[in-house]
């Protein structure tokens, strides 16, 4: 059939199918275009508004430092031996030539002594591994604090959380596959762990690890969970996680022009993208330097897995901390009943507290959302101190945590210190309940405090250091005006409500349904709200303004610069530059 | 305040209006910065960028050379007392990243153009309109696919589907052999042996299994020891080797298995320190034997006071009384500690008498 | 000088001829010095050791008694507890190992003697030993012989540091951590750090158990077992450290710490330059 080409309409519109290329980025570009549609996502997405903090890029550093993870993890995968067959060593470290050891250990070896670079990968990957999760902790101890987790960011909320418990998972099967005597040990432990569990806790430990502790499949099966199911999973939660904030915005802080229906920043493009990549070459970087001077899991000390043998100073990596500490200082608690063992002292710190810690991570914004009753969006971040309550308890919190991994290094506190391992325990046995109820008293009234100060600096001013004497012989310290900047700033705050029960009863003179609930909701708000200092309202503000106004009449003649005030900061300034608030 | 969110979203939760009681001010006007305004400020700048950028290629350029120059393994080069490969290319790595980073980062700052833009939010609900149709859209595919209308195939298809998530946990079942007895034995005990190992035990001609040295596996003689002494040791099948290939009949997977829960310390003491019946019934001349695997999780244990007799775990600080039947005087182990009963062979060599007499290590649900 | 002056002393004034002088003080000095060789060591030996002994008594008695008791048999405190363990038969290796090392005499009773600065010289040790030897048999004080390891061949060598490696990780880590850096033990105590001490003590360590530690006597693990351990740990003294700076040698926790203090840290460093507000100009751009 022939066809005459000509008659076929090169264009279904009225402009040319072919276009004349300008140059050949262009064209790459106008091809790419016409089957992605990436004009209208670059329009969409490369203007996109980030507001600039430095706390805002707590979550990049843990971002970035995953990049490294795959990196270096996948310059490990091209050596590394999964396996746990047995093999006598004849490799480059001579201390260990001649001993019989796993392949994975054995492979490890490999990598550290025979490839060049091998060892700094090695050490690399451990140490992003480390920031990877601290930062985590970091950016949710941010998140947290601010009040960033309020609606909608609720559910990103719980996708951080998800990557939180993933990368501790991830974590802890890279620090099992060198297979080395630290890292058997924490298996060891693991196994401990899993046979506690009620009823089924054998089977688990023999399905897990294909028959008797340690078996010959363990190192096989978490490999391909460290390199393929949970990276996978962090992936895909990572995008969800980036996707989540694009589409609600970044939170931001408040101030002038700064409110609650518009974000104020820079462009992704290119201020955004050029500081976000310098950021990845400098968390790289910081990883590389690490790398290089920092001996981190030097394996070939500890020698070959052996169920017989240990070290003192048997530690999981820092984030397992927690659990190490729960299960160092948890009375021998055990249970002997009905023909079985329930091992409280195992469960406990090995299972229950674990998830309770991190249910209590999950459910925070919706106790907090259920108390206030407020489901409203919220895009201001809040300063800490202008929610003491839940300031106090992420203090707190961090004091439970860092108490606990404290407790889990207690042996190495008894020999840096020459105090008594046995005093560590008891002592922490015991701080771990009182402790952190006084930090949360602390930090709640430091924050009321501070949050008095505030209100201060709005009504009168702040201290100028410059100490006025009245001809009666008093001395006052003189207060100026804040700009109007930090004063919006600082009142740029909701007022905080607290929940009252409306009625024990209904209109029939019945129990009100969920009553009593009513009342627990009642009371924590109260618990969590009724100290906190509110922002002054307009009123109160217009009357310290004429009051400071009168006072700053009486002083008007004292502002010559007189000697001995030629430094005195207010007679640097332009009058402009020390408003007295003009409404 | 003037804006266009909508009054109320869908669930009735109007947008947070900030009860201000100073009014806001306004975006500040945009400062210049020195490099804006100042042609010498701005090539000062530029030249920083670009000297950082120069560094990373100074840096890469030395990477290549600690790569080639520097060797690994055997014979290794030292810088200090360090590994001089490992110091050479992790500090040129971290120059060249650092450099870029800190390159791009200052670009950014002193360059780039630093105008903040202003982005307005919407409410991350959907319209009322679209969430309306899709409401509609969905009641459409419902009714059209009957789901509703015809319990039996939507019940059916809950069973089916159900049913399918039971495949994969019954798949999973054969990820290992179930636990059986083997808790509860150790190779200590000569019923649990491989023919293999009954074979070379027939070569032995002996009935009591000997308590030997770990690493070197020499048996022992009360005599060897002095009050005080600490023997790490293991069964001596462990070390058993076939008279014929000289190959040991124990490796592998079932050695570190076999380990895992036969370990044991000796340890003497003078017999008058000894405090309970049954660790003096079990003992010989004062030494004792031990279970090396804690109660706890199952960490070894070997740190052992002489002085007081107690043996601490390393790993979560459980510590024993060795002299009182492994009492647990510390920490969170709850069980003492399985003590294994001695005697002495023909030959005048410690030895089991038997198994130990409960299973060893971690508790589990059902070992009462 | 003994030497030269007994001969002289016998030597006849009437004997005439300088060479035959000269020849029968040269006899003279062969015999006798031949005749010494062959008797005077044994006896000067029991000499000396009786007069070390004695020597050593007196000075037990003035730095060790108070605690030991004035015959080495250990004394109790009123409520029971004992003050300094009776010394019969820990031998010389013990008094070597615990004055070499400054643990004894101890400054104050407590959970454990910590090492310090010794105040006695070898001399003195040695006379302390061979008194508190006399009081009952023990461990003598090892010879060198038994755990160096310079006369072996380099394959030799490699074969012990091997073995004693895995003699180290079974027997002595648990206490005494993977690099020898030391670690924790029950109320107060803990197992020092092995790193940089000399030889013959970490062998007299083993030999006689100082403090709470455990005993590894010759039949518990055999000369060359221990001498491999100390091959083991010396290697490690001679090992660089490949991977960087160690960081105390003890694992995770200072590792976590390192990558709060030095990974974070700098990052959020980073971070908050990234985000600092660059220097403002009042000046104002030409064009605009």
């Amino acid at each position: 059939m022939s066809l005459d080409t000509s008659k076929i309409a090169d264009t279904n519109r009225d402009t040319p199918a072919t276009t004349k290329k300008p140059n050949k980025a262009g064209a790459v570009a106008g091809w790419a275009d016409d089957r992605l549609s990436l004009g209208t996502l670059t329009k969409v997405f490369a203007r996109k508004v980030f507001p600039d903090h430095w706390s805002f890029m707590l979550g990049e550093i843990a971002l970035w430092s995953f990049v490294v993870l795959l990196l270096t993890g996948t310059f490990l995968t091209f050596w590394f031996v999964p396996s746990m067959s047995e093999s006598t060593y004849e490799g480059s470290y001579t201390q260990l030539r001649g001993v019989p050891m796993s392949d994975a250990y054995a492979s490890t070896l490999h990598i550290s002594f025979d490839i060049r670079g091998g060892l700094l990968m090695r050490q690399m990957h451990h140490w992003a591994a480390m920031l990877f999760i601290a930062a985590m902790f970091v950016h949710l101890m941010r998140t947290f604090v601010t009040g960033a987790f309020r609606k909608p960011r609720e559910l990103n909320w719980i996708v951080g959380s998800m990557l939180l418990l993933l990368g501790i998972l991830e974590g802890f099967a890279g620090y099992s596959l060198p297979d080395d005597l630290l890292s058997g040990t924490g298996l060891r432990i693991a196994d401990g762990l899993i046979k506690a569990t009620p009823v089924v806790g054998t089977y688990m430990s023999f399905l897990i690890f294909g028959g008797e502790f340690p078996g010959d499949v363990i190192i096989p099966r978490l490999y391909i969970l460290h390199v393929l199911l949970i990276p996978g999973l962090i992936l895909a939660l990572i995008g969800l996680h980036m996707t989540l904030l694009v589409f609600h915005k970044h939170t931001q802080w408040a101030g002038p022009g700064r409110t609650e229906r518009n974000v104020v920043g820079f462009p992704m493009l290119p201020v955004y993208a050029a500081k976000a990549g310098g950021f990845f070459f400098m968390v790289f970087g910081v990883t590389a330097l690490m790398g290089a001077l920092l001996s981190i899991n030097p394996i070939w000390k500890y020698g070959p897995y052996d169920p017989s043998k240990v070290t003192a100073g048997s530690q999981p990596d820092w984030y397992m901390g927690i659990a190490e500490g729960l299960l160092r200082i948890m009375p021998n608690w055990e249970t002997h009943i009905w023909g079985v063992t329930i091992s409280w002292n195992v469960l406990i710190p090995g299972q229950i507290a674990p998830f309770l810690l991190f249910g209590m991570i999950i459910g925070w914004p919706f106790l907090e959302q259920w108390v206030t009753g407020d489901k409203r969006e919220h895009h201001l971040l809040q300063r800490p101190r202008n929610a003491p309550t839940r300031t106090a308890f992420l203090a707190a919190m961090v004091t439970v945590y860092g108490l606990l991994w404290a407790a889990g290094g207690n042996d190495i506190l008894a020999t840096h210190f020459h105090w008594s391992l046995n005093s560590i325990t008891y002592f922490m046995r015991a701080a771990i309940f009182i402790i952190p109820p006084i930090v949360f008293y602390i930090t709640r009234r430091w924050c009321i405090a501070l949050q008095r100060a505030d209100n201060d600096r709005l009504l009168h001013g702040y201290e100028t250091g410059i100490i006025m004497r009245s001809p009666e012989g008093g001395y006052t310290e003189r207060h100026l005006p804040i700009s109007e900047a930090s004063a919006y700033t600082l009142t740029a705050r909701q007022r905080d409500q607290i929940h009252e029960v409306e009625s024990e009863v209904d209109e029939n003179g019945v129990a009100a349904p969920g009553g009593r609930v009513d009342r627990v909701r009642a009371k924590l708000s109260r618990g969590m709200y009724a100290d906190n200092v509110q922002k002054p309202t307009a009123e109160e503000l217009e009357e310290a303004r004429h009051h400071a106004e009168h006072e700053h009449e009486l002083e008007s003649g004292l502002d010559h610069p007189a000697a001995g005030h030629e430094f005195d900061d207010h007679n640097l300034r332009d009058v402009d530059d020390i408003p007295l608030r003009h409404p | 305040m003037s804006d266009h969110l909508p009054e109320t979203t869908h669930d009735g939760h109007p947008p947070v209006v900030v009860d201000e009681p100073i009014p806001d001010p306004g975006l500040p006007a945009h400062e210049w910065r020195p490099t804006d305004v100042d042609p010498k400020a701005e090539r000062r700048a530029e030249r920083q960028v670009a000297g950082l950028f120069g560094l990373a290629v100074v840096g890469s350029i030395l990477f290549v050379v600690s790569y080639v120059v520097f060797q690994v393994g055997d014979d290794p080069d030292l810088i200090g007392n360090l590994g001089a490969s490992n110091v050479a290319l992790g500090l040129c790595l971290a120059l060249v990243l650092l450099a870029m980073g800190a390159g791009m980062i200052q670009w950014a700052r002193k360059l780039m153009g630093d105008q903040e833009i202003v982005e307005m939010r919407h409410p991350a609900a959907s319209s009322q309109e679209d969430r309306e149709a899709a409401v509609a859209i969905l009641q459409t595919g419902l009714e059209e696919s009957g789901l509703g209308r015809r319990p039996l195939i939507r019940n059916s298809l809950l069973a089916a589907g159900g049913v399918l998530g039971i495949l994969p946990i019954v798949m999973l079942a054969d990820l290992g052999p179930l636990p059986g007895d083997k808790l509860y034995h150790t190779i200590w005990d000569l019923d649990t042996w491989t023919p293999e190992m009954q074979a070379w035990w027939q070569t032995q001609n002996r009935t009591l299994q000997r308590v030997v040295r770990d690493v070197v596996g020499t048996p022992i003689k009360v005599t060897d020891l002095e009050i005080g002494d600490l023997v790490n040791a293991e069964p001596e099948v462990i070390f058993a080797t076939d008279p014929e290939t000289k190959q040991p009949i124990v490796e592998g997977t079932d050695l570190l298995i076999a380990k895992s829960k036969a370990a044991v310390v000796l340890h003497r003491m003078v017999p008058s320190d000894i405090v309970s019946e049954q660790t003096l019934n079990w003992s010989v001349a004062g030494i004792v034997c031990y279970s090396k695997i804690c109660t706890h999780v199952g960490c070894p244990i070997s740190l052992n006071e002489r002085t007081t007799h107690h043996l601490l775990c390393p790993c979560h600080q459980s510590t024993f009384d060795l002299a009182d039947s492994g009492r647990v005087v510390f920490g969170p182990a709850a069980r003492p500690l399985p003590q294994l009963e001695l005697t002495v062979d023909d030959d005048g060599y410690l030895a089991a008498k038997q198994d130990f007499n409960e299973p060893v290590g971690p508790s589990f649900w059902e070992r009462g | 000088m003994r030497l030269l002056n007994r001969p002289l002393g016998r030597l006849s004034r009437h004997r005439r001829g300088p060479v035959a002088g000269l020849l029968v003080v040269l006899m003279g000095l062969l015999l006798t010095g031949g005749l010494y060789a062959a008797f005077s060591p044994a006896s000067a030996h029991e000499n000396d050791s009786a007069a070390q002994i004695e020597k050593g008594r007196k000075l037990f008695l003035v730095g060790c008694s108070f605690c030991h008791g004035l015959n080495g048999q250990g004394v109790k405190t009123e409520d029971g507890n004992q003050l300094g363990p009776p010394l019969a038969g820990v031998g010389a290796a013990a008094v070597d190992f615990q004055v070499g090392t400054g643990r004894m005499p101890a400054q104050q009773p407590g959970p454990q003697i910590p090492q310090k600065e010794t105040s006695y010289t070898q001399d003195e040790i040695d006379a302390l030993a061979a008194y508190v030897a006399s009081l009952g048999p023990g461990p003598a004080v090892p010879d060198e012989a038994e755990y160096n390891i310079d006369n072996m061949t380099d394959e030799q060598r490699q074969e012990a540091i091997t073995r004693g490696g895995e003699i180290f990780l079974t027997n002595c880590t648990a206490c005494h951590n993977f690099e020898g850096a030391g670690g924790a033990m029950p109320h107060g105590g803990y197992a020092p750090n092995l790193r940089g001490v000399e030889p013959k003590y970490i062998f007299e360590a083993m030999l006689t158990g100082p403090q709470a530690m455990d005993k590894f006597s010759n039949g518990n693990l055999s000369v060359d077992e221990k001498r491999d351990i100390v091959a083991y740990l010396q290697s490690l003294d001679d090992n660089p450290d490949y991977g960087g700076f160690g960081m105390g040698g003890i694992g995770p926790v200072s590792e976590g710490m390192f990558a709060w203090i030095v990974g974070i840290g700098s990052l959020v460093g980073v971070a908050t330059w990234i985000a600092a507000h660059t220097a403002r100009s009042s000046k104002q751009k030409a064009e605009s």
